[in-house]
This record gives structure tokens, sequence and C-alpha cells, in this order.
């Protein structure tokens, strides 16, 4: 991927992800792939984004990732700290939240998440982390954005296990339960963004990467991809964004002793 | 009335064999010395309630103490699964455990309805979730104002809380600053609690007023350990030992290197060695 030398397809993704965030978001953030985006979009063309983490601290703006959800920095540099249980009943079930975003094991084309086994539930083949405070971030934010690099062991046709509701079945499967929120709006991988079909709620694929072709999009999914008849390619990492996600990273690097908070 | 009391009384005090226990703190504040010391105990045969069961959890359950996990998340934080947890689940070692698995909301939110006196907790959660399929505690109930159907879960009422806290007054009133958690409805919705706090004052006078304090008759028993979060932080105190969290992903891949590493730093060790692991981790 000569064309792709100058930025990695990883660095794309967390840059589109940030992109996508604007300056009057109150975003709920994930750890990892997320965190890295939601904190880009903060420290370049939107300053004023609230970002939550589920550990309770509301407006945080971290001078590195955090590599939990529960980091003090997190805490030192928040608007305001609040309990666990207000922050899922009040802030979350209260409607405050315009932005999910979320990452994935396991996603299928409707935007469901699998984050809790691979294989029978009662008898896993392996045995993930679990939901957290997902199934209730999928149901109870405005809309929910979606990142994660693209396999084929990830984008699957069928995942093993609906941690978090995306559109289900398709078409109109949330409103049919009685959820009232748009979940997923916007899929951004390593190799393209994808928003969901108006009627059928497929993810298709609206831009590609700068260097990547249909192929290596389809190659690396699970199910047979469909691709916008409007197709776009993402304008590649300005020197900016791409100055403020690798000071973020090397910030985040030696602040937790050679590791990276993802 | 909250009793002054080393930890090892305060352990052998409180927690029995088959309780239901819940040790929590958010990342922040995990209680890691007052688990060392029910594992150094013996106590077994136990129910586990936490939102993140954490290294503590994945000691205890490596230990062969805990015959149930009620949880919402089974990772090691911003490091990745939880190996002696997932031994137990896929292999049954040492002992097959039981797990009741929630989402943090539900779980947050029983743990407040079991402070709240309340035998159930109402949220609006779980929509589409594979969770109420393979949980049958959790079920639904209609508002009978709207008609909205709305998720429903039990409360949480633990035998015992154990939570670790920053300070403790002389006469036992509890300081828990920075991310909170679900320490204080933890603690409310048990029948006994043990705090174990980094360091004792005289008094809370010069306090915020609106700081989150356990007033000393909600507190069963309090024993000073400094360092007593270690790896977990305490705020204004000593920083997340995130090279721990990331060492605990290489000990806890192998049964036999988990093993003699509990023995060499919980078994034959006292609550006193966190004080030690703590510095060089001040802010």
């Amino acid at each position: 991927m000569t064309s792709l030398s100058d930025f990695t397809p990883n660095e794309m993704m967390t840059i589109a992800a940030a992109r996508a965030l604007s300056n009057d978001d109150v975003c709920f953030v994930g750890i990892g792939a997320p965190s890295a985006a939601c904190n880009v979009a903060r420290l370049t063309h939107a300053p004023d984004i609230t970002l939550i983490y589920e550990s309770g601290t509301i407006g945080t703006a971290p001078s590195v990732l955090p590599l939990s959800i529960g980091d003090g920095e997190l805490c030192e540099t928040a608007v305001t700290t609040v309990s666990v249980p207000e922050m899922f009943r009040y802030w979350l079930q209260g409607g405050r939240i315009s932005i999910g975003f979320l990452g994935a094991a396991q996603l299928d084309r409707f935007g469901n998440i699998n984050t809790t086994v691979i294989g029978d539930y009662r008898k896993p083949k392996v045995r993930l982390p679990g939901g957290g405070g997902a199934p209730e971030i999928a149901t109870s934010c405005k809309e929910v954005f979606i990142t994660m690099k693209q396999a084929t062991r990830g984008m699957v046709e069928k995942i093993d296990f609906y941690t978090s509701f995306g559109h289900g079945e398709g078409g109109n499967h949330r409103e049919r339960l009685g959820i009232t929120t748009k979940g997923p709006t916007l899929l951004i991988t390593d190799l393209a963004l994808w928003k969901p079909d108006p009627e059928t709620k497929e993810f298709t694929v609206v831009s590609m990467h700068r260097g990547v072709t249909r192929d290596m999009v389809q190659e690396t999914c699970g199910w047979r991809v469909r691709f916008s008849e409007r197709l776009e390619e993402t304008p590649p990492p300005t020197d900016l964004e791409l100055t403020t996600l690798r000071e973020l990273q090397a910030r985040t690097e030696r602040a937790h002793g050679g590791k990276k908070g993802t | 009335m909250a009793k002054f009391q080393s930890l090892k009384e305060a352990v052998a005090e409180n927690l029995r064999e088959g309780d239901t226990v819940a040790f929590e703190g958010f990342t922040h504040l995990i209680p890691h010395a007052a688990a060392h010391e029910v594992i150094r105990q013996g106590i077994g045969d136990l129910t586990l309630i936490r939102m993140t069961p954490d290294i503590i959890y994945d000691q205890m359950i490596g230990m062969g103490l805990v015959k149930k996990v009620i949880f919402s998340y089974a990772g090691n934080p911003g490091v990745g699964l939880l190996r002696r947890m997932r031994d137990a689940i896929e292999n049954g070692w040492p002992r097959a455990i039981e797990t009741v698995e929630h989402s943090h909301a539900a779980m947050a939110n029983a743990y407040e309805a079991g402070a709240a006196g309340l035998p159930c907790a109402v949220f609006r959660g779980y929509r589409g979730a594979g969770l109420k399929e393979v949980n049958p505690a959790i079920r639904s109930i209609t508002c009978p104002f709207t008609g909205e159907e709305l998720a429903a879960v039990p409360a949480h009422r633990p035998d015992v809380a154990v939570i670790h806290a920053q300070k403790a007054s002389r006469r036992g009133d509890v300081l828990v600053e920075g991310i909170t958690g679900v320490q204080k409805e933890a603690v409310l919705a048990a029948r006994r609690s043990v705090v174990t706090v980094e360091e004792i004052v005289e008094d809370f006078d010069d306090l915020h007023p609106n700081l989150c304090v356990l007033p000393h008759w909600t507190v069963t028993s309090i024993a000073q350990v400094p360092g007593g979060a270690h790896p977990s932080y305490t705020h204004g105190y000593y920083d997340r030992d995130n090279a721990a969290y990331l060492e605990w992903d290489k000990i806890s891949a192998d049964r036999d290197l988990f093993t003699a590493w509990m023995k060499e730093n919980v078994l034959d060790r006292g609550p006193e060695v966190f004080a030690q692991r703590v510095k060089g981790l001040h802010e």
C-alpha cells in the first residue's frame, strides 16, 4: 500500500472518526479507538465537545489517552464527576447524550455488536469481557458511531451474541422494540466510511479512504458489501490532524510506561 | 457504629463462608488489600458482586474461593481479558463458577435499589440485548401510568460491602473522593461493611459540605491500610500502577505462574506490604 505511505490505515480511521464529531456533541466515549478519535476531535475542530466516560467523568479533557475508563486524569480535568448510578440514570437514560461511540469485537451488517462470547453463551469458545455500559449506550444515546478495524473474523454475517442492539434484522426493527433513538448511523473502519441504508438499515460503503479498493473492503468483510452509487474518497488527514494524533499517542506512550492507552 | 480494627480482625469478624460480598471501586479505589486478606483467611464459597471483576476477582476465583459471580464487564481494564475467570468459565479450573451477567446500567441500578430499600430496580434497558435471553434475573415491568415496558432486575443486597477510601475521621466517618463509583450505594445496600482507608484524621470539619461522606453509623469496620488499593489508585495519594495491570496479563495466563505468584505476594505477606508497593506512584 505505497499510496498510504504517509499515514497508516489506523491513523486514517481515527481521524475520520474524529471528523464525524462536532463541537456541540455530548459524547459517551468507549475505551480504545473511540477514545482516541474523541480526543483528536477535541484537540482539533471541536474544542468544546463534551466527553463523558462511564466512570462518571463529565466534560473531561485528558492530556493523554486513558488506559482505563476510570483513570485519575479523567476526573481531574472533568467539569464534574458523578456517581456511576447517576451517570447511567440521569445522564445516559435521561437522554442527555448525543453520540455513543463504541468499538466492537464482532459486528454484523446491521450494526449489531457482540463483545460477550465467541461460540455458545453457555459453552463459549472464547469468553470476551462482555457489554459493560454498551447495551444501554446503544439504545439511550441519540445516535451511535462504531469504529473498528476491518477483518473477516470481526465483520461477520451473523454475530454469536447480541451484546448491543443496532438495527436488529434491519428495517424498522428498533421501532418495533420500542427503541426511539436512531442507533448506529456511522461505521468508521480503517478502509472506509459506512452509513446505514435509509430503508433496509444495512451498512453501505459511502466513502473509501485514499488508496483503498473495493476488493480490499470486500476481502476484509464477512458479508457481501454494498457500495453507494455515489461513492466518495475520504479526504486524507491534514498535517494538523496527523500531528495532533501522533503527539497525543506519543504523550500517552510516555505516560503509560511505553504502552498505548488502548 | 464504626469499629477501628486491624484488617485481619475486620475481615474475620465480617466475612463468613458462603456470604454474598461486593468489593467495589470503579477502576479507582479497588480494595485489593482487603481482598488479599480474604484470600489469606481462605473464606470460600463466596458469591461475588462487582461491576468489573478486575484483578481482585480474578485472584479470588483463581484461588477457588468463589462459587458465583454477578458482574457486568469481565475485563482487565485497558489490557484485555481476565484469564483466571475465563479458565473457570471455560474449563472449570480450579472449580466451575456460576455467572450472572448484567449490563453496567443494571448493576448500578441494582445497587441503588438496594441502598433505597427496594426489592428491585426499574430502568429503561436491555432492549434488543441478548443478556435477557440468558439471564433469568432480567425481567420486565409495565409502567402503570404510561404503559411503557421497562427492565427490572433484583436489588443487590450483599451481606458485606468492602471498599477502600481516602480518609476516616476518629469518629469513623468515611470520605470518598474522585471517581466515587457505586461505593456509597454498595455500603448502604449491604448488611455489614468493611472500609480500608489511607489515613485517619482528627475530624472532617474543614471539608467541603457536599463531599461523599459515609457517616460512622453506616460503617461496620474500618482498617487503616496505606496503599490498600494498589495496583488500583487512590485519588490524591498515588496513581494507578498500569504496569502491574499489564504484568497481571502474563501472570494470570499460566496456572502455575499464578499459583506461585499468589503464594509469594499474597499468602506469605500481610497488609503492610501495600504501603511499599505505592512508593514511587505518588502524585
